[in-house]
């Protein structure tokens, strides 16, 4: 067990699942299971960043993402402030290096940062004094989502390693994916990935997975079903035909979760498409463990933004 | 041909010796020495020594230093008219002429379009008052680049232009092309081609493992050798001459061997940054290195050597594409494409000699002689009546690639902090010196 102000991570910030170790991920993962015990109790609130100052600096829209992060820094005693900046990439507006000089003069200690473009909050990190977490980043990598993963399943499984994992979906489009599959390979977890192939991305096969494009077949004996959002522009011929065509080849429902393992558990990030990509009587179901995500969700960023501020100078470890 | 453009020589007799010689377009490769008198070469080889120069001659001694001439590149994009503010045809010249390019070639994606007799007209009297080394443009195919309508070829080449191009854009419509093709071959006009077939390539990269960690939409190699495949169909049909701009990758490569095997009119070009660096040089999100076409694998560049090592490539370009902080310090998907490179295309072209993949004169053919007989230009070659268009080199100097030394109005070098070793000393147009590699100051600002 980690003590409390003992290093975890060893980088200034948190910008992907790339580049953690798995002793740092698994530290994570205890800290944050001692934050499920404490978010569980009538108080909730504990001091560790009294007098830090977090921004929530969201370039794209997100409700849930966005509240774990506000509600993980609020219950350790960090000032709070949202930043939603109206940006699109058509029109551009503010440049991400504008809008990260602008606030780094307000000298915050933790920065969230979502963005449309991958690679964006690597960019802004550059130029930013404080710790940075990348809460979405395009297409390139979600790392607290991947991390609350990890602790829903060690939590019910006890383990990560050895597990079967199936993620089924729009990988091509998904930094969740991107971000579970270095996670769980690290961990010892088997990744098997499940999608038509117009939703695979390139080389997809030198990804260290498994790939199939028939999900009975892929979700054969497996531990865990995770399940992606597709989004909507993405159907109606883009890169599936149509939602009912997809729904019956890809979406998970009773049927096809049966050729999973009868203990194997049901996951998906958030906001779900019922009747899409997941049936709702299996996203409500004895095996779905979809609501106890999001309460992970907030345990896991409280975690991460403890450890980056023990890094901080004047975090103790600095 | 209305093709090079006039420069007036500079009067009086000048003996360049005891250099190595190197010219594969005419088979020199060995000690000698220049002899230009009025703005020509009158002189080459062994005989030209201070002794028979003349007494009236200025003697320059080259001993340790290469002699070859002056390079032509065949693909540099400018912002003027309309983006003076990224490049002007002077900022540009003052780079090409440190890198030994003598002649650059300059596409028509300005603002106005070079789609019109009197923009070429522009640029060339630009280019007289402003420009240190001669330039001539190609001409766009279509008006406005739109890929629509075809634009005035005879006028065009009546007032200059070397050739027609779309610049950094593919003409899309099989029709158009087929037309633009028998249409250019009445004139004999060269159609140069960005290959790259619109529709799928959507991607910011090359379509790799790289592009798939990154997140990044990829660029497939098929793009480019649809549009090539098609094009070679096209040519086979008008006869017209056709030159593909880029290629990036190994089967396109294959594709125009076939090609040529078969006794087309085609030829092809490569950029520097593709025949020395990869996709793996993206790195995290390094947007100088994201270009059009992208960069691909090491495999794809090690066959694009290969290819200018047997001259299935013809030329090496540098693509120089001035970019500005505006428009590349964004996150990579939304950066433009683009380097600069007609300042140290030489130098990172000798990386090839000196790992021994590819001849030294056989480098210095790819960026003068070859593009000289493509476009049918008199210079690019050391021979007795040719303009004295010169560069002088130390293929052993070593210096370091700094922002703020590039000549170049824009900074968006792939080579930035790099070391290269081997580069131009000395620059002539016309027998008129354009550029002096100072040693001293550069030794100064290392050691500061």
């Amino acid at each position: 067990m980690t003590g409390r102000g003992t290093a975890i991570l060893k980088g200034q910030h948190l910008l992907g699942i790339e580049g953690l170790s798995s002793d740092e991920i698994n530290d994570l993962l205890d800290l944050a299971d001692s934050y499920v015990e404490l978010s569980r109790q009538i108080e909730k609130k504990q001091a560790t960043l009294r007098g830090r100052t977090q921004i929530n600096l969201f370039f794209e829209a997100s409700t849930r993402t966005q509240s774990s992060f506000e509600l993980a820094g609020k219950r350790l005693g960090a000032d709070v402030m949202n930043m939603a900046v109206r940006t699109s990439a058509v029109s551009k507006g503010e440049t991400v290096l504008d809008t990260a000089i602008t606030l780094n003069a307000m000298h915050p200690d933790l920065l969230i940062v979502r963005h449309h473009a991958s690679g964006a909050v690597e960019l802004l990190a550059q130029k930013v004094g404080c710790a940075v977490v990348n809460a979405g980043d395009g297409q390139h990598e979600h790392p607290t989502q991947a991390l609350l993963d990890a602790l829903t399943i060690r939590r019910r499984k006890g383990r990560l390693d050895g597990l079967i994992v199936a993620i089924c979906g729009d990988i091509l489009h998904s930094r969740v994916a991107r971000s579970n599959i270095q996670l769980l390979n690290k961990m010892g977890a088997r990744v098997r990935l499940i999608a038509p192939s117009t939703l695979l991305p390139f080389a997809v096969d030198r990804l260290d997975c498994e790939v199939y494009r028939d999900m009975r077949e892929g979700l054969k004996g497996a531990d865990i079903v995770m399940m992606l959002r597709l989004q909507l522009e993405r159907m109606n011929g883009a890169f599936v035909p149509s939602v009912r065509e997809y729904y019956r080849f890809f979406g998970l429902d009773q049927e096809k979760l049966d050729r999973a393992k009868p203990d194997a558990l049901v996951m998906h990030p958030g906001p779900m498409n019922r009747g899409v990509e997941i049936d709702s009587a299996v996203a409500d179901g004895v095996q779905s463990v979809i609501r106890e995500q999001v309460e992970m969700g907030v345990a896991v960023r409280m975690a991460v933004l403890d450890a980056l501020a023990r890094n901080l100078p004047g975090g103790g470890n600095a | 041909m209305g093709a090079d453009p006039r420069i007036m020589g500079v009067p009086g007799r000048r003996a360049y010796i005891n250099a190595h010689l190197i010219d594969a377009g005419t088979d020199l490769d060995g000690h000698g020495g220049i002899l230009i008198d009025d703005g020509r070469i009158i002189g080459v080889g062994n005989q030209v020594t201070a002794a028979n120069a003349g007494s009236q001659a200025t003697i320059v001694d080259c001993t340790g230093a290469t002699l070859m001439p002056g390079l032509i590149d065949m693909r540099v994009f400018t912002g003027e008219p309309g983006n003076e503010h990224r490049e002007t045809l002077a900022t540009a010249s003052h780079a090409a002429a440190a890198g030994g390019v003598t002649t650059m070639i300059v596409m028509p994606n300005t603002d106005p379009v070079i789609d019109d007799a009197a923009i070429v007209d522009f640029i060339l009297r630009r280019a007289r008052d402003t420009a240190v080394v001669r330039v001539a443009p190609m001409a766009a195919i279509t008006k406005g680049l739109k890929g629509q309508l075809i634009t005035e070829f005879g006028l065009l080449q009546e007032a200059g232009a070397v050739a027609v191009t779309d610049g950094n854009h593919a003409v899309a419509d099989a029709g158009i092309m087929s037309r633009a093709l028998a249409y250019a071959h009445d004139f004999g006009m060269l159609v140069v081609q960005h290959v790259e077939e619109p529709t799928l390539a959507t991607g910011v990269m090359n379509a790799s493992e790289v592009s798939t960690r990154l997140g990044l939409p990829g660029i497939p190699a098929a793009s480019e050798v649809i549009m090539l495949e098609r094009d070679l169909r096209l040519v086979e049909l008008t006869g017209a001459r056709y030159h593909a701009a880029q290629i990036s990758c190994r089967e396109s490569l294959d594709v125009i061997r076939r090609a040529k095997d078969t006794g087309l009119p085609v030829s092809c070009g490569v950029s520097i940054n593709h025949l020395v660096l990869n996709d793996n040089d993206i790195g995290a999100y390094r947007t100088f290195f994201k270009l059009s076409p992208p960069l691909r694998s090491e495999e794809d560049r090690r066959a694009l050597v290969e290819g200018v090592g047997d001259s299935s490539i013809d030329v090496i370009v540098s693509s120089h594409d001035p970019q500005n902080p505006d428009t590349k310090r964004l996150p990579f998907s939304e950066a433009e494409f683009g380097a600069i490179g007609v300042e140290t295309m030489f130098s990172a072209a000798l990386r090839l000699h000196h790992s021994g993949d590819v001849p030294l004169p056989r480098l210095i053919e790819a960026m003068s002689a070859a593009p000289a007989r493509i476009l049918g230009l008199e210079t690019g070659r050391l021979q007795p009546g040719a303009p004295a268009d010169l560069a002088i080199a130390d293929p052993s100097l070593n210096w370091k690639v700094e922002a703020e030394n590039l000549k170049s109005a824009s900074k968006n070098s792939p080579f930035e902090h790099t070391v290269l070793e081997g580069r131009v000393v000395e620059t002539i147009v016309a027998g008129r010196q354009v550029y002096s590699y100072d040693r001293r100051r550069a030794a100064a600002k290392r050691t500061a």
